[in-house]
């Protein structure tokens, strides 16, 4: 792409995904409204039994008795100042509790993200390169394998394995509870508590990530330009870089912005298998719990999360493939 | 036909796969006789291992037989599968082919609502469907349907943005063919391949959400699912480690055989890639 062009590009990106996010957060809104079940009569049933005074009572507090455009209005106009409620259930603010869940989760996708595009590239490209040899035959296996395993299934099959049969690694939470680490000790205890959790949600994504290689290279290397390249006598290292992989990745980036939000989507299995105390977890704990404030709170942040992904990726896929159009 | 047939039976991954599935389907409408009453009711004393006391796969922490749980919920986990795909495609395609062809506003304002549905971390928003609309099997069927179909139509509308400008369409278009007999009769065909794959795909991946969620519980309540089974199974797997494997074995080999059957199709679909394969 001409980068003289990038500002204006980057710049209708954005605005369009402001656009983007402020519908979620109206969506959101009234997805979450049309839940049955009386977020009143949830925190009533919390500071034990209630009456019908109470619960109006409690509605006026809250403003649950407004009009839904009022509460909308409210909710929006919070979200913009960055205010996202407050938990009645938790006692906190919906934004503190987030930030405080945030980083394990990101830890957690971030880790299973790097370790299946990496390793799924690897794979798949290795497997078209030898199509039809043992290795290309094993890693298809392979990808098969994990592409059609339930992923919390995953989770206690290797928490069967390696927790309860070996016994070399946790099964649950983000570290030793009562072992007081600090410093290296710290980073290493949560390192190996993060390895079954990180595993089980990356393997699933490298093997989608493995299979759409292997087919899309095994599609570009049988196109026209690449038996042209071969013809003139262009090197098969090059071809295999220049010509093939790099018009193979194309779907590959493509679905990695699809992904981030399915992997967030996910990581509410693998936290809720291993205990670990992100957002996923936040999340369905309060559907349990009809916490709306923190439900609310939880869709727009992945949400928001997810769109300044696709932007990167957007990008990304301006600069890798040059007959992209760089229109809005 | 039947040079299809030979060139899916050339992948023998495939014909197992499809073999599998036979045997996946017979088991689910056979679940009634070879298992007479409900998967729910109590068969024996609780956490028999398998094999113990006519309990071929064990029972679980109440003594109900795992095994036909698992034949019970086969039914449930192959409706679930093939319903809510259809549904899914019939969204994807429509939309897709529109957004690739018509190009312009039209593709950009589809995109913009495809891209708004991907954007809700798909797997939340099944929960919060399933949950709004109370666990059933509809509304199973509907949140997978709702968050399935954006992949299609991303797919769909790539290969005809990258199929209109060639040249057997621009012939089409001079010999005054109509749009809507173009996009499915010249390009559509042109496009399947991927479709179908992803189609074979979207089965597996809708019978592991459907697990997914009746392992938070979010299943409908009053049909035996495999993803009931692992939930249930979960809290006890130090100690019963057969009500949690088995049932998950039983998704495994329906995905994968759903899958292997997708890798057959599309060799068959498209002899080019097959040959270089082989």
């Amino acid at each position: 792409m001409d980068p003289a062009r990038l500002p204006g590009f980057l710049l209708r990106r954005c605005i369009k995904a402001a656009i983007v996010i402020l519908a979620i957060v109206v969506c959101n809104f009234f997805l979450i409204h049309a839940a049955p079940g009386d977020p009143a009569s949830v925190i009533a049933g919390q500071s034990g039994a209630a009456d019908e005074r109470y619960l109006a009572q409690l509605r006026a507090q809250f403003g649950l008795d407004r009009p839904i455009l009022e509460q909308l209005w409210i909710y929006v106009r919070g979200v913009l100042t960055l205010d996202l409620g407050y938990s009645h259930r938790q006692q906190m603010g919906v934004g503190a509790l987030i930030a405080q869940r945030l980083p394990a989760t990101l830890l957690l996708t971030g880790a299973a993200f790097v370790f299946a595009v990496v390793g799924g590239v690897t794979l798949g490209a290795l497997a078209a390169r030898r199509v039809g040899t043992w290795a290309d035959t094993a890693i298809t296996v392979i990808a098969l394998t994990f592409y059609a395993t339930p992923i919390f299934w995953v989770g206690l099959m290797l928490v069967l394995l390696f927790s309860v049969v070996l016994g070399w690694l946790p099964s649950f939470g983000m570290y030793t509870v009562g072992a007081d680490y600090s410093g290296i000790t710290a980073v290493l205890d949560t390192g190996k508590h993060l390895i079954l959790p990180s595993l089980t949600l990356g393997l699933f994504y490298l093997a989608v990530y493995a299979r759409l290689t292997r087919a899309t290279m095994l599609e570009v290397a049988d196109q026209d330009f690449v038996k042209t390249a071969r013809a003139k006598g262009v090197p098969e290292g090059r071809i295999l870089r220049r010509h093939i992989l790099r018009n193979a990745l194309l779907p590959v980036i493509t679905l990695a912005g699809i992904q981030a939000g399915q992997l967030i989507g996910g990581s509410i299995l693998v936290e809720t298998v291993f205990a670990w105390p992100g957002i996923g977890r936040l999340a369905f704990e309060a559907l349990l719990a009809r916490d709306y404030p923190v439900l609310l709170g939880v869709f727009f942040c992945t949400s928001a999360m997810v769109v300044i992904f696709n932007l990167f990726t957007d990008l990304l896929y301006a600069l890798v493939d040059p007959r992209v159009e760089v229109q809005g | 036909m039947r040079d299809f047939w030979r060139r899916f039976s050339r992948n023998r991954g495939a014909v197992v796969g499809l073999a599998i599935i036979i045997a996946v389907m017979l088991m689910a409408a056979l679940a009634p006789i070879l298992f007479p009453g409900s998967p729910w009711d109590m068969a024996a004393a609780p956490f028999l291992p398998p094999g113990e006391m006519g309990m071929l796969l064990g029972s679980d922490s109440l003594g109900r037989d795992v095994a036909s749980g698992i034949a019970h919920g086969a039914r449930v986990s192959l409706m679930v599968g093939a319903v809510s795909t259809i549904a899914a495609l019939g969204i994807g395609v429509a939309l897709g082919a529109i957004a690739g062809y018509a190009g312009g506003w039209v593709d950009d304002a589809l995109m913009r609502f495809t891209e708004f549905f991907q954007t809700i971390p798909s797997f939340i928003l099944a929960i919060l469907l399933v949950a709004i609309f109370s666990p059933s099997i509809a509304s199973i069927v509907f949140a997978i349907a709702v968050v399935s179909w954006p992949p299609v139509a991303r797919v769909v509308r790539a290969e005809f943005l990258g199929l209109r400008s060639r040249e057997f369409v621009q012939a089409a278009e001079c010999l005054g063919k109509s749009r809507i007999a173009i996009m499915l009769g010249d390009i559509l065909p042109n496009a399947l391949s991927p479709i179908v794959v992803l189609a074979s795909l979207m089965v597996a991946t809708a019978i592991l959400l459907e697990s997914a969620l009746s392992f938070l519980g979010l299943g409908d309540p009053n049909l035996m699912t495999w993803g009931f089974l692992i939930g249930s199974g979960r809290s006890v797997i130090r100690l019963a480690w057969w009500m949690s494997v088995f049932p998950g074995v039983a998704i495994f080999l329906t995905v994968l055989s759903l899958n292997l059957v997708g890798e057959g199709l599309s060799d068959a679909l498209n002899p080019r890639l097959a040959r270089g394969r082989s």
